[in-house]
């Protein structure tokens, strides 16, 4: 039997019709797309097909509101950058407690630099208060930083509404959509987003390869000068094999979306509820409103997520968690904590995240897995006794904490 | 994925000893607040000899915490409770075949659960000492806490002169923005500024080797035995040695023995010494450790 991978928001499989589209230019097409002969002018019409692919995933009015990036992290640092020093007398920035590190490290950074970071709290489901957030709205906001999704949860935020807030202040609203582009329809022109990151090894394209959509009018500082690729706005010769990737992955993204949000949704939820069946003592975080249709997050009380994580793979599956264990620092993830869900249970979270390719047969397999590796390291847990949680668990061990 | 040990491994899929001792009269629980992992420690101890008759854990952790809660229950049956006690925390890395640095706590955690469950069976009480925060030098396994009490204690100004007390920094050096803040922070509390000093970029390290002379063979290999003599006293006070195998061009054989084969830092000897032959010979060498299983990689 192969491994199952069920860690499509880490990254995923490069789609094998995207790898037969890039392939060519590697050793055939491998010219520089701003040269003036042959070689290089196929390429650059390569590239000017795939930034159609996108705009069209994307629905931006324009296909040069398309800028080409290394990575998603560059896209975010591109776009919070920019609009700080295109706008120099404005010194907040207004973000979330649940980002991802890409923007939540360097506004921390910032914060250093002297700029005053407002980071928005969420309740238990992960929602924003939109009140609170309407109400640091201000011409000191150089600009809103929020993700689409949550990587972690797949908690979906109201981004549409949220931009119109504002934009009715005048303020930049940048979005990190990196898991929510290719898994839920999205409709710039439709919307008052000002910038959009994305990242293509999250929809089947390979990884280092990024977008910032940054839409027509909006003032823009490029962090990286020098060349005149992508307009003067992102300078260094285009990584062209995986620009056309990205292109194909979009185009794919966009044929499969009903799949993905019927289809990949029914994996999704008949693991949830399989798992939720058979284990006691677990629970979905997030809000289970407003998810990404290919994430299931669950919290494994009184054990811990990496010791999960290994059994797991062992059996042969993929994974991943929010405990402190496997990123190697000391806290818990940031987002389960956010949601105020208790230490017992915040490290025991696991993320199974969905793509097109898992199947139901997976599923099955591992709705019978689960159980006994749960059983297992509970059994090891000094919160857990004979068939349950240990009478009042927080006073029956209470260790000496260092 | 952490990179574990075969013998990390065994013990966390077949852990030894898991569950309470029946009867037991000494129990030791201790937790890390910060990384969230907990363990108990139960002991049957004979009363005469103070030997430990059976030891158990109950572990609420990560993989590498099951598997040093397992080892310090295989290393301490049979032993008396002054013998358990010597246990370090580096004993239990080292039965486990060595931890990634990330994950060096995991041992200090099995070595306090039995302090606790000792002074337990003693009738005392045990109080923790020992704090923990997130790790900055990952070379060195060197915490945020360690760094800054040592800044305190010894007035220190400099990422240098932390280098110098702590070791942190000493390797990679991908932490000195992490240490720099760190000063920033503590010399604030006393009103003073941290100023970066020294020069902001490194001496190339082999910036001088394409004008060496040629040296004979002989002479070389001499060289060679020089340099790691001028190094081995270092290694020696950490119960550690280093052989040359062989000299083959550009290619250093040497054999690292004693507490420096499994260790962590032996990829960052490797590169100490590496770079002390690059400046001595004035060439650029490559130092490889002779036998396969030292085969790291130099990056740290
Ligand atoms: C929400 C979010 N933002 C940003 C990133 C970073 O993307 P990249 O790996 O392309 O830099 C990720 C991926 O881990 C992500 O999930």
């Amino acid at each position: 039997m192969s491994d199952i991978y069920l860690d499509n928001n880490a990254t995923t499989m490069v789609d094998p019709a995207v790898f037969e589209e890039m392939k060519p230019y590697f050793c055939e097409q491998f010219g520089n797309p701003s040269s003036l002969h042959s070689f290089g002018n196929k390429v650059g019409f390569a590239l000017k097909k795939a930034r159609k692919q996108i705009q069209d995933l994307l629905g931006a009015e324009h296909d040069s509101e398309i800028i080409f990036t290394s990575c998603g992290t560059e896209s975010d640092s591109t776009a919070i950058l920019s609009a700080l020093k295109a706008q120099p007398d404005r010194k907040e920035i207004i973000t979330t407690v649940v980002e991802h590190p890409a923007v939540l490290t360097l506004c921390e950074y910032l914060e250093t630099e002297g700029y005053t970071v407002h980071k928005l709290e969420v309740d238990s489901k992960g929602r924003l208060d939109l009140d609170k957030y309407k109400s640091l709205l201000s011409d000191k906001v150089a600009v809103v930083s929020v993700m689409w999704a949550n990587n972690e949860s797949g908690t979906i935020f109201p981004i549409e509404e949220m931009a119109q807030m504002a934009a009715e202040k005048g303020i930049m609203f940048h979005t990190d959509a990196v898991q929510a582009v290719g898994k839920i329809p999205i409709n710039l022109k439709e919307s008052a987003i000002s910038m959009l990151s994305l990242s293509g090894h999250k929809l089947h394209a390979p990884k280092g390869i990024g977008v910032l959509y940054l839409r027509r009018g909006v003032r823009y500082r490029p962090l990286l000068r020098g060349g005149h690729q992508e307009r003067g706005r992102r300078a260094g010769t285009e990584n062209a094999p995986a620009i056309v990737g990205l292109g194909k992955a979009c185009e794919m993204a966009a044929e499969h979306m009903a799949f993905e949000n019927t289809q990949v949704k029914a994996m999704r939820d008949r693991l949830e509820q399989g798992i939720l069946a058979a284990v006691p003592h677990c629970f979905v975080t997030g809000d289970p409103d407003n998810r990404l249709p290919n994430t299931a997050s669950i919290a494994f009380e009184y054990i811990e997520g990496e010791a999960i994580l290994l059994l797991l793979n062992k059996a042969g599956i993929a994974a991943s968690s929010g405990s402190a264990c496997t990123s190697g620092s000391l806290e818990p993830s940031h987002v389960m904590r956010a949601m105020g869900i208790p230490y017992t249970a915040a490290h025991g979270t696991v993320r199974f995240s969905f793509s097109r390719y898992n199947t139901m047969d997976e599923v099955e397999r591992v709705i019978e897995e689960v159980p006994s590796i749960v059983a297992k390291l509970r059994k090891l847990s000094p919160y857990w006794g004979e068939n349950g949680p240990v009478e009042n668990p927080g006073e029956a061990f209470a260790p000496v904490y260092a | 994925m952490w990179d574990y040990s075969e013998k990390v491994q065994e013990h966390f899929y077949n852990p030894k000893n898991a569950g309470a001792v029946e009867g037991a009269n000494g129990v030791g629980d201790v937790g890390s607040i910060s990384c969230g992992d907990a363990l108990r420690l139960t002991l049957k101890v004979e009363p005469e000899t103070e030997v430990i008759l059976d030891a158990g854990f109950q572990t609420f952790g990560c993989g590498s915490a099951i598997a040093s809660s397992s080892a310090l229950t295989e290393m301490i049956k049979g032993l008396t409770l002054d013998e358990a006690l010597k246990i370090s925390n580096q004993d239990i890395a080292d039965y486990l075949d060595g931890l990634p640095p990330e994950k060096m706590h995991c041992s200090v955690m099995g070595r306090e659960a039995l302090q606790a469950a000792v002074a337990n069976y003693r009738g005392e009480v045990w109080e923790d000492d020992h704090e923990e925060g997130a790790l900055v030098c990952k070379c060195f396994a060197v915490d945020e806490v360690m760094i800054e009490d040592t800044i305190r204690a010894n007035n220190l100004h400099t990422v240098e002169e932390v280098t110098n007390y702590t070791k942190a920094g000493g390797g990679c050096s991908s932490c000195h923005e992490g240490i720099e803040n760190i000063l920033t922070r503590v010399l604030a509390e006393k009103g003073e500024t941290f100023v970066a000093g020294g020069a902001a970029v490194a001496k190339p390290a082999a910036a001088k080797a394409p004008e060496a002379p040629k040296m004979g063979t002989l002479a070389r290999i001499r060289k060679i035995e020089a340099v790691l003599d001028s190094i081995r006293p270092a290694l020696q006070a950490d119960n550690g040695d280093v052989e040359l195998v062989d000299v083959d061009g550009k290619n250093i054989y040497v054999h690292l023995t004693g507490a420096c084969t499994g260790c962590q830092m032996a990829a960052m000897t490797l590169g100490g010494i590496q770079q002390r032959m690059i400046e001595e010979l004035g060439e650029f060498v490559k130092v490889i450790p002779a036998s396969k299983e030292a085969l790291v990689s130099m990056e740290g």
